[in-house]
């Protein structure tokens, strides 16, 4: 059934886009608004098949240590889910860093149950005939802040030194394209072929980006996190794969989450 | 007293200057580069080389890509010095060749084939022929630039130089110095020349 939904949508897109692309660039954004609109029902966005796939995972038991993640603190409190994500990345006294949803998940992995997270990670992202633990658990937690704002506390000595870090990592250039990330995201309105790009120093733009992720990518006939946001930008900046969960990664979620501070969370969205 | 007051909005100024400032370089670059040293372990000399700044990409991040006037000259003498030109002094090419490549964003990415061609991507960012619909606005339109340009060897030279090194031209363009960096020989930038200023292109016919 999901197949065949997932090709009425693709023709949809097809029929309300190439007629709006030999007309005009605004007509083309209404055309593909539509197409979102049309997706965005949570009965027909299969990124809410990973949300409960996430929710069976987060009460498994397993490694060494034979517990499920129920007992693990995302920040407001062991296994306090609601809210939880709004309010990260954040600092955690225990692991004396700060850190996003990803590398909170991996840290209970490890301390809490005893789980090898070097095989996790190497499924961070899913592939045909790779699930991904992380993606599912992502979008379950994430998912438990809906409708809920953007509140990351940035108090900590270390949260503010994060998103300095975050802040000097977006306009620092390398690599063979000479790219930062401030090279895409910071002339309002500009867009990459069709593509339109999302300007970090308007709060409006930083907050339905933020808040639409983790999100169902069509193209990618997957779930994708902040995370992979972080990796697929390095990607097409020329750059080699940045690790998972990585300072740069953490710092540079914890300054964008800064920017879309108040913006509402509305998650699995669904994306091309 | 008029003095006085134009002293104290001076010193007014200059202190909201170095509060931006101080923002600015809110993290030292070491520790920017030691962040940046734990977030791609274990590289290759070939994939390290691709993390770490040239002078120029250093200077430009600091200066959030606008340098003061002498960071800014520097760098214009510097790039414009780096320039390799074609053996034969020829600056035009075949702009059939120069619209495949405007085309392509292939090459560099993690997981391309370092044989295949690189695209120089011009579609990326700039409108160029009448024909393509589907072109990027962060840099601006070369629709029909060539018939405004002319195709003197003086405006030849100048279009090879400012695709070989952008920030020969202007400090801290955003654009890639596609020279520079070797992501395409001297001999493919000049199929990109003649994509703009040769009569024949597409980027030139239409109204």
């Amino acid at each position: 059934m999901l197949p065949v939904k997932l090709l009425a949508m693709a023709c949809a897109l097809i029929a309300l886009a190439v007629p709006a692309l030999a007309q005009s660039d605004d007509e083309t954004e209404k055309g593909l608004e539509k197409y979102r609109a049309m997706m965005s029902d949570p009965m027909s966005n299969p990124g809410y098949l990973a949300v409960d796939r996430g929710e069976e995972l987060w009460s498994h038991k397993r490694g060494t240590k034979n517990v499920s993640l129920e007992g693990c603190d995302l920040g407001l409190g062991p296994g306090q889910l609601r809210g939880a994500y709004a309010q990260l990345p954040r600092y955690f006294a225990d692991a004396d860093r700060v850190m996003d949803l990803e590398a909170r998940l991996l840290w209970c992995m490890e301390m809490l149950q005893g789980v090898d997270t070097a095989e996790v990670v190497k499924r961070k992202f899913s592939a045909p005939g790779r699930d991904s633990d992380m993606e599912a658990l992502v979008a379950f937690v994430a998912n438990q802040s809906n409708g809920m704002k953007f509140a990351a506390p940035l108090t900590h000595p270390k949260e503010k030194e994060a998103y300095a870090l975050g802040e000097a990592f977006f306009h620092r250039r390398s690599s063979v394209m000479d790219f930062s990330c401030q090279t895409c995201h910071s002339q309002p309105g500009a867009r990459i072929r069709l593509q339109k790009l999302p300007t970090f120093d308007t709060p409006e733009e930083a907050q339905a980006t933020m808040g639409s992720w983790p999100t169902y990518r069509v193209s990618q006939n997957a779930l994708r996190t902040m995370q992979h946001r972080m990796w697929d930008c390095m990607w097409q900046m020329r750059m080699p794969d940045i690790e998972y969960a990585s300072p740069i990664t953490v710092a540079l979620i914890t300054y964008l989450t800064k920017k879309a501070e108040g913006g509402a969370i509305e998650v699995p969205s669904i994306k091309r | 007293m008029r003095n006085i007051i134009l002293g104290a909005l001076a010193l007014a100024l200059g202190s909201i200057g170095t509060a931006a400032a101080q923002e600015m370089s809110a993290v030292a670059p070491e520790v920017l580069d030691k962040a940046v040293a734990q977030s791609w372990p274990k590289l290759s000399p070939e994939l390290q080389a691709l993390i770490e700044q040239d002078e120029t990409q250093r200077e430009c991040s600091i200066h959030r890509n606008e340098p003061p006037a002498k960071v800014a000259e520097a760098i214009v003498a510097r790039e414009k010095a780096s320039i390799a030109y074609p053996a034969d002094g020829k600056f035009m090419g075949d702009w059939k060749q120069g619209e495949k490549g405007a085309l392509s964003g292939y090459g560099f990415r993690m997981g391309d084939d370092p044989k295949r061609a690189a695209g120089g991507n011009c579609y990326a960012c700039h409108q160029l022929s009448p024909a393509e619909i589907s072109y990027g606005t962060l840099g601006p339109s070369l629709l029909g630039y060539g018939k405004a340009k002319g195709n003197t060897p003086e405006a030849q030279k100048e279009v090879y130089e400012k695709i070989a090194n952008a920030q020969s031209v202007l400090a801290c363009s955003n654009m890639p110095r596609f020279g520079r960096n070797k992501v395409l020989s001297p001999e493919q930038i000049r199929d990109y020349v003649a994509y703009l200023l040769d009569p024949d292109s597409p980027v030139n016919k239409g109204q």
